[in-house]
C-alpha cells in the first residue's frame, strides 16, 4: 500500500525532479519524531536500567556503588512487594471484569433505535474523558461515612468505604468501573453495529431463542473487539496510579504503581525503584505486545 | 429489525429503554454531585440527608479565587456596607479577603489553571504538528520495518508514567528543568506523540493518494501537494487529534505530581492538595473541580463522532 505512491512516480520524471526528493521528505517527516521519542523515552529508560544495578539514592550526595543484581534479588524475595502485586491483580480482575460486564450490558441495551440515542450515548461517555485524579478525589465525598450520598441512598449507615482496609480497594475499583465501563460500551457498540442484520433475520425465521441468537451470533462476532477492550483495560488497570492515590491511603489498596512512586519519591530508594520499574515495565510491554497484535487483527477486517 | 414484531418484543424494547435511562442517571449522578456542590452553601455540602435541591449561589467560586483568613470579631458594619457583593459573601461566612493595599489577593487556583492551559496547549500543538508529518510519512512512503517502528512508537505511549518519571526526574534535576513548564511540555509531547502519529495515520490513509498524484502531475512539488492538498483534507482529523491530545495533557496527574510543585504546577495535582487536614471545604473544591472539568465536557460533545477512533488509536472507525 504505502509503496504505491512511490512507484507511480517515475524517478526520472519532471515531477520527481522538482523540489525535495521523496526520500528527503520521508526522512524529514519521520526522523525527528523517532529521535524525540528515543531521547525522551528510550534514553531515560537506559539511564534507569544502569541505576537499577546500584544503591543510588537521589536525596543523598554520597557516591553510589555497583551492587549487581542485588536490587532485583531483594525485590523478588520481598513479601511486601509481592503483596502489592497481589493487590494489583485483585484490582485488575475486579475492575476490568466489572467494566466488561457493565459496559457490554449497556451496549446491548443501547443497541436499538430510540429518541435522543446520540445524546444519551455521549452523556454516558463523559466519565472516561475526565481526570481520574480530580474525579477520584471527589468520590471521597460521595463515599463519606458521615454525609456521603452513597451510604444514604443504599442505607449503609456509617460504612467507611475508603478507610476500611477490607473495602478500600473495592471502593476504588467501583469508581474505576464507573469511569471506564463507558469505554467498553463504546467499543462494544461498534462491534454490535457491525453484526450483519441478515443473520438476526435468519435466526428470527428459524424461531431461535434469544439466548441462542446471543451466544451463537452476537458473542462470536463481537468477541474480537471485546478482546481489544479487555486487553487495553487490563493494561491500564495494571498501571493505575492517580485514581487510587487520590482516593485512599489504605495499605490494602496500595497498587504496584503507588508502591513504586513511594519507593522512588518518598523513600528515595532510587536504585531499587529503578529495578522495580523495570519489573513493571517488562510486564506492561508483554501486555502491549498482545494488544497491538489483536489491534492489527481487527484492523485488517 | 425483524419484519414482524411481536408484542413481547415491543415490551422488551421498552424495558431496555427504561433501563438505559436509569443507567444514564446513575452514571451522571457523580457529575451532578460535583456540579451541584460547586453552587451549594457550605453547610449544605455536608448535610444529612444529602441535599439535592437548593438555592444555588456562587460563593464557592468567590472563595475559590480569593485568599481568605478567619475573622476574630465581626466585621465593622460600615466596611461591610461599602464592600462589593462578592466580598459580603465572604464576610457572611465569617472570613475576610486578604488584600495588599487595595488589591485583592488571588488564591493559587487561577495560576494553576493557567499552568494547565499553557502546558496542555503548547504540548498539543507540538505533538499534533510532529505527529501529522510523521503520520503522512508512514502513510505514503515505503519504510523498512514499518510495523516494528509503529509498534515502537505505540509502546512509548504504554509506558507507565511513574516508570518514566524516575529517570526523567533525575535528568531534569541535573539540567534544572524540574518544576518548569518546558519540562512538563516535553513529557506531554513525548506521551502524546505516539497517539497523534497513530491517529493521524488513520486519517491520512483515508485521503486518496490520487489527490496528490494529480497535483504532482499539475506541477506541484510534493511539499506543495502536502501543504495545499493533504493538510486541508486532513483538517477534521487534525482537529480531533488535537482535542484528544489536549484532554490527555489537561487530565494528566502522575508526571505533574512528580515534576512540579509550585511555579509550574498544574491543576490536577493542585486540586487534591487543597484537601489538607481537618474538615475540607467541599464547595470550594467542587467549584475548582467544576471549572476544571467543564472544558473536557464541552470537548467530549464536540468530539462525539470521533471518540471510538480516538480511544482505539485510530484502529477502529465507525
Amino acid at each position: 500500500m504505502a509503496s504505491v505512491a512511490l512507484t507511480h512516480l517515475d524517478p526520472a520524471s519532471r515531477a520527481a525532479a522538482r523540489g525535495w526528493s521523496d526520500l528527503t521528505i520521508r526522512n524529514l517527516f519521520i526522523i525527528p519524531t523517532l529521535v524525540f521519542l528515543i531521547v525522551f523515552n528510550i534514553f531515560p529508560l537506559i539511564y534507569s536500567l544502569g541505576y537499577s544495578f546500584t544503591n543510588f539514592a537521589a536525596n543523598r550526595s554520597e557516591p553510589w556503588q555497583f551492587v549487581g543484581l542485588q536490587n532485583y534479588r531483594e525485590l523478588l524475595s520481598d513479601d511486601h512487594i509481592w503483596s502489592n502485586f497481589v493487590i494489583t491483580a485483585k484490582y485488575v480482575i475486579v475492575s476490568v471484569a466489572g467494566q466488561m460486564i457493565v459496559g457490554f450490558g449497556l451496549a446491548l441495551l443501547l443497541n436499538r433505535s430510540f429518541p435522543m440515542k446520540g445524546l444519551i450515548t455521549t452523556l454516558l461517555l463523559l466519565p472516561m474523558m475526565m481526570s481520574a485524579a480530580v474525579v477520584g478525589l471527589f468520590w471521597q465525598l460521595l463515599y463519606s461515612p458521615s454525609w456521603g450520598p452513597i451510604n444514604y441512598v443504599f442505607g449503609l449507615g456509617d460504612f467507611a468505604w475508603l478507610s476500611n482496609p477490607d473495602s478500600a480497594l473495592y471502593a476504588v475499583a467501583i469508581t474505576d468501573i464507573w469511569m471506564w465501563s463507558p469505554f467498553v460500551m463504546l467499543l462494544s457498540l461498534a462491534g454490535l453495529s457491525a453484526v450483519p442484520q441478515h443473520l438476526y433475520e435468519a435466526a428470527a425465521i428459524d424461531r431461535a431463542s434469544w439466548w441462542y441468537t446471543f451466544t451463537r451470533i452476537t458473542l462470536p462476532l463481537v468477541s474480537p473487539i471485546l478482546l481489544i477492550a479487555l486487553i487495553f483495560r487490563t493494561m491500564e488497570a495494571f498501571k493505575t496510579f492517580d485514581i487510587a492515590y487520590t482516593m485512599t491511603t489504605q495499605p490494602t489498596a496500595e497498587l504496584i504503581a503507588i508502591r513504586l512512586y513511594k519507593q522512588a519519591f518518598q523513600q528515595w530508594d532510587t536504585g531499587k525503584s529503578c529495578a522495580l520499574a523495570y519489573i513493571v515495565l517488562i510486564m506492561v510491554l508483554a501486555i502491549t505486545n498482545l494488544y497491538v497484535k489483536y489491534l492489527n487483527k481487527v484492523k485488517e477486517r | 429489525m425483524a419484519a414482524v414484531r411481536t408484542s413481547s418484543e415491543v415490551a422488551l424494547n421498552r424495558i431496555a429503554i427504561v433501563a438505559v435511562l436509569v443507567a444514564t442517571l446513575v452514571f451522571l449522578a457523580p457529575i451532578y454531585w460535583i456540579a451541584s456542590t460547586a453552587f451549594k452553601p457550605k453547610e449544605l455540602a455536608v448535610s444529612v440527608p444529602p441535599t439535592v435541591l437548593f438555592e444555588p449561589e456562587v460563593t464557592p467560586f468567590v472563595r475559590l479565587f480569593t485568599k481568605r483568613v478567619q475573622m476574630q470579631k465581626t466585621v465593622d458594619p460600615q466596611v461591610y456596607e461599602a464592600a462589593p457583593w462578592w466580598e459580603k459573601r465572604i464576610y457572611d461566612g465569617g472570613e475576610r479577603v486578604l488584600k495588599v493595599g487595595k488589591d485583592v489577593q488571588l488564591s493559587q487556583y487561577p495560576d494553576r489553571f493557567m499552568n494547565s492551559l499553557i502546558v496542555a496547549v503548547i504540548s498539543t500543538v507540538l505533538a499534533v504538528g510532529m505527529g501529522t508529518f510523521t503520520a503522512y510519512g508512514f502513510s505514503r512512503f515505503k519504510i523498512a520495518g514499518e510495523a516494528d517502528l509503529l509498534f515502537f512508537i505505540l509502546s512509548t505511549r504504554m509506558l507507565p508514567p511513574v516508570v518514566v518519571a524516575i529517570p526523567m526526574f533525575l535528568m531534569y534535576r541535573a539540567v534544572g528543568l524540574n518544576d518548569s513548564h518546558i519540562g512538563l511540555i516535553i513529557l506531554y509531547v513525548a506521551f502524546n506523540l505516539s497517539f497523534s502519529v497513530w491517529l493521524m495515520k488513520g486519517f491520512m490513509d483515508e485521503i486518496p493518494k490520487e489527490y496528490e498524484e494529480a497535483a504532482l502531475v499539475d506541477g506541484y512539488t510534493r511539499m506543495q501537494a502536502f501543504f495545499k492538498i493533504v493538510l486541508p483534507e486532513a483538517a477534521t482529523g487534525i482537529a480531533a487529534t488535537a482535542v484528544f491530545c489536549f484532554i490527555t495533557a489537561w487530565n494528566e496527574y502522575a508526571f505533574a505530581l512528580i515534576m512540579t510543585n509550585r511555579r509550574a504546577q498544574t491543576a490536577p495535582p493542585f486540586i487534591p492538595s487543597q484537601i489538607g487536614s481537618g474538615l475540607p471545604d467541599w464547595t470550594t473544591i467542587a467549584a475548582g473541580t467544576f471549572l476544571f472539568l467543564l472544558p473536557v465536557a464541552i470537548f467530549t460533545f464536540l468530539l462525539r463522532n470521533h471518540l471510538l477512533r480516538g480511544v482505539t488509536f485510530g484502529a477502529i472507525r465507525k
